[in-house]
């Protein structure tokens, strides 16, 4: 990154930790939730997906699968939520070895990996909607007990700063892929898989360690969730939204890009605010979901029209122009 | 150094390449010739661990590397190129020859070190931050030519490194290979351009249909019947008995 890049990280990350300071309603602490959590699980996605080229249509099952192992262990076993998440983390991570390490062996690759990953999250939410220790379709709903060592808070604030902590060491890692041999092993995969093992790279084990490594955060995030809402069921789990709301930040921010699912994110939850209450305002809409995810599907569609690296993309290219003048 | 014996591969009922044996002794440069659809590139493939060959062996420092998967061979001390060239694309040129380079070490500072020389030695040295996709067919062919030399192979397949050169870059080209040769890394290259392989190699093979047909110095093998029925007609090979051109 260079010095500029790092000046504006630093001056965002200060901004990020005084933002429960200014907006102290808890309307804008829930609203920086939602924006920084989806961030970090947009980063997860970004760490296969954009620096990898390991396109994933079924993240959210590294997500399930972490909110079910922490859940269940609290409530089945009574072990102390902050020992779970780590059982959490280890749950994504083993999946995503699971999964990478079946997949590629297959030689499956592309498109054929993403509906794998896709089948991969169906096959979550059947299971955990007939299986007896989910609870099937009804869900699990952890009892209400907010002490810091429940990992429950009384005030919003406390998940805010846990998942701005999460957000940035999932930037930290992203930031190392840009700068160590792992990350230009996963690059020069993702760009030309052949090219790189003529080079002496490993490709499967690179590509199995990668997805090993997106699906433990990825898991980890999954018990911040529960935590917070005290409630997890099979299409929140599993739901193909979630998996294409990674994909989305990832891609609007700037697949590949560190600060890419960030600035995605952030994107994506203004215009989703903005056009909430301008449905509320039209006549005749009664529930604005719909609008928003009709603007969001147009976003997608202009930024894989006009910015295909991102916005990111666009600041580079402005920089560059800048530079030239 | 190099010694493969009895090589067959077939897809389907078409025998690209059968009982083909060649040897590459240390400091030498050797080249592999032939029509198109010889089986030249198969041929390289096998070696290089891309494609698993049907039956014979590929030996690499009296080690039996037959059928082991690309990055041992790499780790071997083997490095190949592509025919048609396989940049990085989104990737600059330095980051493209780094991936090389990283095959030798874990640290980023020598990684970058070690590719700003071979690109330099390449002539690549004016073009570190360029974008692999911007660069033209020439630079192309020098950034795979960087990139294989990066990883600091011991034997340097070079797959027709030339085709589609101007005669003033296959020069250069050809420059480069002596230099690479003379540090010591042996080179086995398929080429088409006859002034290349006369000027380069002390010997040649001669693929024609998956057999190899002949052996031995270019100039030699172009008196062959069989080479010139089967690859170079007889123009060139009478332009070829006269000798290297004055280059």
């Amino acid at each position: 990154m260079t010095r500029r890049g790092l000046t504006l990280t630093g001056l965002s990350v200060l901004v990020l930790i005084a933002y429960p300071w200014v907006f102290s309603s808890n309307y804008a602490i829930n609203l920086g939730f939602l924006v920084l959590f989806a961030a970090y699980l947009g980063q997860t996605w970004n760490i296969a997906g954009g620096f990898a080229g390991q396109t994933s249509f079924g993240h959210v099952v590294f997500f399930g699968v972490g909110a079910y192992v922490s859940t269940i262990l609290q409530t089945a076993y009574g072990v102390n939520p902050w020992i779970a998440w780590l059982f959490a983390a280890l749950g994504g991570a083993l999946l995503g070895w699971i999964v990478g390490v079946l997949s590629y062996r297959a030689g499956l690759k592309g498109a054929y990996f993403a509906l794998i990953t896709l089948a991969v999250a169906e096959v979550g939410r059947i299971v955990a909607n007939s299986v007896p220790i989910t609870k099937g379709g009804l869900g699990i709903l952890l009892q209400a007990d907010p002490r810091p060592a429940n990992f429950q808070f009384r005030d919003p604030v406390w998940f805010y700063y846990i998942v701005l902590a999460l957000c940035l060491l999932s930037l930290l890692t992203a930031w190392q892929l840009t700068r160590t041999r792992f990350g230009a092993r996963l690059a020069a995969i993702r760009e030309n898989e052949d090219a790189a093992q003529a080079l002496g790279i490993d490709s499967l084990r690179e590509k199995v360690k990668c997805l090993t490594l997106s699906g433990g955060l990825c898991g980890a995030g999954g018990t911040v969730y529960v935590q917070k809402y005290l409630y997890i069921d099979p299409s929140i789990a599993f739901g193909v939204d979630k998996s294409v709301e990674m994909l989305l930040v990832s891609m609007i921010g700037g697949a590949g890009t560190v600060l890419g699912p960030l600035i995605g994110s952030g994107l994506l939850h203004v215009v989703g605010e903005v056009t909430r209450d301008l449905g509320n305002m039209l006549p005749g809409v009664s529930n604005a979901q719909p609008l928003s995810l009709i603007v969001y599907g147009a976003l997608l569609i202009a930024i894989v029209a006009w910015l295909p690296d991102g916005l990111m993309g666009l600041f580079r290219k402005r920089r560059k122009e800048a530079r030239r003048a | 150094m190099l010694e493969v014996s009895g090589l067959s591969k077939s897809f389907g009922g078409l025998a690209a390449i059968d009982r083909a044996s060649l040897e590459v002794a240390a400091d030498e440069i050797v080249a592999l010739i032939g029509p198109n659809g010889a089986g030249k590139t198969t041929l390289f493939a096998c070696v290089a661990g891309f494609l698993k060959p049907d039956t014979g062996s590929v030996r690499f420092l009296g080690r039996d590397v037959t059928g082991l998967p690309p990055h041992h061979i790499c780790a071997q001390g083997i490095a190949r190129t592509f025919q048609i060239a396989q940049p990085f694309a989104r990737l600059s040129v330095l980051e493209n020859v780094m991936v090389g380079a990283y095959h030798a070490t874990r640290l980023r500072r020598d990684a970058t070190a070690q590719a700003e020389v071979v690109a330099r030695q390449v002539g690549l040295g004016g073009q570190l931050d360029m974008r692999a996709d911007a660069l033209t067919l020439a630079g192309r062919k020098r950034l795979e030519l960087a990139r294989a030399l990066a990883t600091q192979p011991k034997l340097l397949l070079l797959d027709e490194v030339m085709a589609g050169l101007n005669p003033v870059e296959v020069e250069e080209i050809i420059g480069m290979v002596r230099k690479i040769h003379a540090t010591g890394v042996v080179i086995l290259l398929i080429e088409h351009v006859m002034q290349a392989v006369i000027s380069l190699a002390a010997r040649a093979y001669v693929l024609s249909n998956g057999r190899i047909i002949a052996n031995g110095s270019p100039t030699a093998i172009a008196g062959d019947p069989a080479v010139i029925d089967a690859y170079l007609g007889h123009g060139a090979a009478a332009r070829l008995k006269q000798g290297p051109p004055h280059a």
